[in-house]
């Protein structure tokens, strides 16, 4: 179990931190140092570990408090002047104990009046949750409550307006291994399917054969021309503005960072007995944790 | 704690201070490596411009023995230029990572130099004397006509003002992928090492068109890198035997006797994680930066991020010294990620008799630590201090609660003034510790 308590920063700043170091070492001289890249990588997946815990706690929450909800409903109809107290007490109990919680419970609740535009969100800036990233590319054909909660919790996003996610997904990438100098094209697939919607549906959700990816440590080419009409996305204000990108990233990039989170860097994944305890057994806890060590991925990518 | 950094209550005091006054530094005048040759005679500095400066210590004054003799400038050359790869459009640094001499066996120094990707082979000898007399040019060098001569004559050597001249004798290139951390000569002198983060070469130090390889945990996968090596160095007596450790703070001792590739090794040193101390960052701290055997050959010392351990070569499972360089940085792991000090790989080595070892931290602190006696003290390299001969005090640092006088408090630390490298005389209490851009010289107190 991580001790967080000695961390200044929650897990979320530290992925955004993360992130960002991963991105400034492409331009650092000298070329992608391998050795401080590796241990990023394993900052983030020890803060997305803490993370995803946080928000399955939160999730757990929630549905007990949803059941109880339902209960009220139900007797409400026996009895509404009695009961709707209880209600709400035990409301109280689910979602006012972390104000985190709060937030997160609103976006669930009223989940149909969300305004559509939530759906767009682009992902503009590497500091933006990549959990959210992931789940909003895939998931917004799916259950749409889930991804919108970290969403929701990860940043007020303001309106982009720029062109349809679509125009993201059709990446491509090719990639050089430094040693055999052998040339990988790759497409981006729908590997992210971690975190989506409610536990089995995610893992329902992977229809779509995970291409396997052969990226390589070492030289990362990246083909822009799908995306043509990337416009850079008003920067999403963050609740700790210091993590905010102090310099407008490569949207083409930033991209190609988001479509190498797929597989797994499964190296990483030395724990995943661990994992899949915190994650009390449930489901995608192979996916979570390819999608894990995809920020690895992105060191390598680089 | 009392002062005392060598054994028998050694008290340090200054000698020398190298490099500019400014606090402004040119980022190409960070001392990247430091090294004191086999007879602690010279003393080498490599810096991130990829100049490399030699100094030499005087012969001492007889008639004035409390001046201890003194480190001069000796020689200074351009090792490496930065470069520019072009099918990987990487640009490789001229930053001299590692300096190694070569024991002596003529008039002529030699010492390897390595940047990320090449190693060079750098003679260093003198020129005392220089021929004069040529009968078909002139004293300048401008060639006479032939037709205006009449006689002849015997070109004669003259003494001249002594120069000193570094010329690149071989030249060790395009055998490594990734960055190299370390190089180790060999105790039989006619091979080293070189490891970057994935593979260890072995050379021949006369054949410069190919290595062997001796290591490599790149795995099939790229996918399924878990760690890097981040040092290696060969045993200081049996030429067979070398050691490397990886960002898994694992060292592993290789024997090369064994087979061609050494992937498998014949021991492994780790010591359990402690889970109580689990954090975001345990893996960045338990990355071993530096590995260094004792001279005697019997131990081995590795530096964390945050300790010092000393392992008995003939026991795997946990070291059996481990000393804590700055343990009240602990509670400050994200402030130190966050500005990249986290990084930071310092180095560490020994005494010459192996009773004491010496590594640096933040504020331009460094630490000895006596094995023998069990002590430890903090000493700081300040230009404060710089009068000749100035004893230097131990300095605390206040982890938290009241701060005394003459503490100095964790959060008033300068993380910007780091001392990652610092090295021993192989036989005097004489040490070089290497602050961002200068270079201080400490010597044992006489009496």
């Amino acid at each position: 179990m991580i001790n967080t308590m000695e961390c200044a920063v929650d897990a979320q700043s530290l992925i955004s931190i993360s992130l960002r170091k991963i991105h400034n070492s492409r331009t650092q001289r000298g070329g992608i140092k391998l050795h401080k890249n590796l241990l990023v990588s394993y900052v983030l997946r020890n803060a997305r570990q803490v993370y995803m815990n946080e928000k399955y706690a939160e999730i757990y929450r929630m549905q007990q408090y949803e059941e109880v909800m339902t209960v009220c409903n139900e007797i409400q109809e026996l009895n509404p002047l009695e009961l709707v107290e209880d209600c709400e007490e035990q409301t109280g109990d689910c979602c006012g104990s972390a104000t985190e919680s709060a937030s997160l419970c609103g976006a669930l609740l009223p989940v149909s009046h969300q305004a559509p535009s939530a759906q767009h969100i682009q992902p503009s800036s590497a500091c933006s949750v990549p959990l959210a990233l992931q789940s909003e590319e895939v998931c917004k054909a799916q259950e749409p409550s889930f991804y919108r909660s970290c969403c929701a919790e990860a940043y007020p996003v303001s309106s982009c307006d720029f062109s349809p996610v679509n125009s993201m997904h059709c990446n491509k990438t090719t990639v050089l291994d430094l040693d055999t100098h052998v040339v990988t094209t790759v497409e981006n697939g729908y590997l992210h399917q971690d975190c989506c919607a409610s536990l089995q549906q995610c893992c329902q959700g992977a229809q779509s054969p995970a291409k396997k990816r052969k990226l390589d440590f070492g030289y990362y080419v990246s083909e822009i021309e799908e995306v043509p009409d990337f416009t850079p996305c008003k920067r999403a204000k963050f609740e700790d503005s210091s993590y905010a990108c102090t310099e407008p990233l490569d949207t083409s990039n930033i991209s190609n960072l988001i479509s190498i989170f797929g597989s797994g860097f499964s190296g990483l994944v030395s724990r995943q007995a661990d994992l899949e305890q915190a994650l009390n057994g449930q489901f995608c806890s192979k996916q979570a944790l390819a999608s894990l060590g995809a920020w690895t991925r992105a060191i390598v990518a680089f | 704690l009392t002062a005392g950094g060598g054994g028998n209550d050694v008290q340090w005091c200054f000698s020398q201070v190298k490099g500019a006054i400014d606090d402004d530094v040119a980022e190409a005048d960070i001392i990247s490596t430091v090294e004191f040759n086999h007879s602690g005679e010279l003393l080498a500095t490599g810096d991130k411009g990829g100049r490399v400066v030699i100094f030499q210590q005087e012969t001492e004054n007889k008639s004035q023995p409390q001046c201890r003799s003194e480190y001069n400038v000796y020689s200074t050359f351009q090792s490496h230029e930065p470069e520019f790869d072009y099918l990987k459009s990487l640009e490789i640094e001229e930053k001299i990572n590692k300096i190694r001499w070569l024991p002596q066996k003529n008039a002529a120094q030699f010492l390897l130099s390595t940047n990320d990707k090449t190693i060079k082979l750098w003679k260093i000898s003198e020129r005392d004397k220089r021929p004069e007399g040529y009968n078909l040019k002139e004293e300048d060098g401008r060639y006479r006509d032939a037709a205006t001569i009449t006689t002849l004559r015997v070109p004669v050597f003259r003494p001249m003002d002594l120069m000193v001249e570094a010329s690149p004798r071989r030249v060790f290139a395009n055998a490594h992928t990734y960055h190299i951390n370390s190089i180790s000569v060999n105790s039989d002198n006619e091979t080293y090492l070189s490891a970057d983060d994935l593979r260890i070469n072995l050379w021949h130090l006369e054949i410069t068109d190919r290595s062997f390889n001796i290591v490599d945990i790149k795995p099939a996968n790229m996918e399924e890198l878990t760690e890097v090596i981040t040092a290696a160095e060969f045993h200081p007596h049996q030429c067979n035997t070398f050691v490397y450790s990886s960002s898994k703070g694992t060292i592993r001792l290789c024997d090369m006797r064994a087979s061609a590739l050494c992937d498998k090794h014949s021991k492994l040193f780790e010591e359990p994680e402690d889970p109580s101390n689990r954090s975001f960052f345990s893996e960045i701290i338990s990355s071993i930066s530096d590995v260094k055997f004792s001279h005697n050959g019997r131990y081995m010392m590795t530096r964390d991020y945050l300790s010092v351990k000393i392992w008995d070569l003939n026991m795997e499972n946990r070291p059996v010294e481990t000393y804590q360089v700055h343990e009240y940085l602990r509670s400050k792991l994200c402030s130190l990620y966050e500005n990249d000090c986290i990084f930071d790989k310092f180095e560490c080595c020994w005494n010459g008799n192996d009773s004491v070892v010496m590594t640096g931290s933040y504020n331009n602190f460094f630490r000895m630590l006596d094995r023998t006696q069990r002590r430890d003290v903090t000493l700081e390299a300040s230009r404060e201090s710089c009068k000749p001969r100035q004893v230097l005090k131990p300095r605390r640092v206040c982890a938290g609660g009241k701060r005394k006088k003459d503490e100095i408090s964790v959060d008033s630390l300068d993380f910007n003034k780091k001392i990652l490298h610092t090295a021993w005389h192989p036989q005097e209490n004489i040490i070089a510790v290497a602050t961002t851009n200068n270079l201080y010289i400490f010597q044992e107190k006489v009496n």
